[in-house]
């Protein structure tokens, strides 16, 4: 499984590389890092939601794209499902990982609970760009509690 | 052999399309146009139809006297379009769905190039080879 790790080491030290050029620690700064990725992830997330499902058949409803982001695309990326989902059915989905690989690596807990979002940014994007292709306009946000399990939050946009 | 290709996105503008250089191209611009509404029929019958799963080939739109209209929706509402002309023997169902196949194949491509912006039109030497492939044996002479 090489290339999982091929990827792991990639977004690290894309990360990395975001951070160590920025000489403005104050927030203005950190949120142009953080958008950056969030760009990279949505590009990713386009040619992605293109690709993947080439195979299936069509989806019938919003769940079943919600669906095939849980089963298909996270295998796809990080090798394994997403561990839960649940939604209010009005249009906010919770997906949840309890051991999200970009993660897994750091901490088991609460220590570096402030550098984690860093690390999810690049994913919350994928998500999006994946959404924005099956024809979804949405806004994700990710939340961690105790690291390696994360919440991300897609919240769908009527328009 | 397919005479006309066309690729539209999903708020229904053409991303790429080409025809065999005809006196008429204009005439083939209009027919991709009509037959958007067809396909936009056949994909909200297919949801109202309750069917398990939605194919993605849509098969035939309509005929005309010299020329037929295929059609094929992406999960990502990018549709394309292929219309044959009537006069060849006619071409198998699977022959047409490999068209598409390998069409779709060739947009899934161009949306993984990291040069290509979605939305953009589609402007690729590749894109015009693979359309003269499986459609053209002699009959474009157009594609690189």
């Amino acid at each position: 499984m090489a290339d999982a790790a091929l990827f792991e080491f990639l977004h690290t030290e894309m990360v990395a590389e975001l951070w160590a050029h920025d000489p403005d620690p104050s927030p203005g700064g950190q949120k142009t890092s953080l958008s950056v990725l969030k760009g990279m992830g949505f590009r990713v997330g386009q040619a992605l939601g293109e690709r993947l499902p080439r195979e299936t058949l069509a989806f019938r409803e919003e769940l079943d794209i919600l669906k095939f982001l849980c089963k298909d695309l996270w295998v796809a990326v990080f090798q394994k499902q997403m561990d839960s989902l649940r939604t209010n059915h009005q249009g906010t989905y919770v997906l949840q990982d309890n051991s999200f690989p970009l993660l897994v690596r750091m901490a088991s807990g609460l220590q570096y609970l402030e550098e984690a979002p860093k690390f999810l940014a690049f994913t919350c994007g994928l998500l999006r760009g994946t959404l924005s292709t099956l024809g979804i306009k949405s806004l994700v946000t990710a939340s961690v509690a105790a690291l390696p399990a994360c919440k991300f939050q897609v919240v769908i946009q009527k328009a | 052999m397919a005479v006309c290709v066309a690729v539209i996105a999903k708020e229904n503008y053409p991303l790429y399309i080409r025809s065999v250089p005809t006196e008429s191209e204009l005439q083939f611009h209009y027919m991709v146009h009509t037959s958007l509404d067809v396909v936009d029929e056949k994909v909200s019958a297919m949801g109202k139809a309750l069917v398990d799963q939605r194919e993605l080939y849509l098969g035939l739109l309509y005929p005309t006297e010299d020329y037929k209209v295929y059609g094929y929706v992406t999960n990502s509402k990018v549709k394309f379009v292929m219309v044959v002309d009537s006069s060849n023997a006619a071409l198998r169902d699977n022959e047409i769905r490999s068209m598409f196949r390998k069409l779709h194949n060739s947009y899934t491509d161009v949306m993984c190039n990291p040069f290509y912006t979605p939305g953009d039109r589609i402007q690729s030497r590749c894109a015009c080879a693979c359309r003269g492939g499986p459609a053209g044996r002699g009959s474009c002479s157009e594609s690189k």
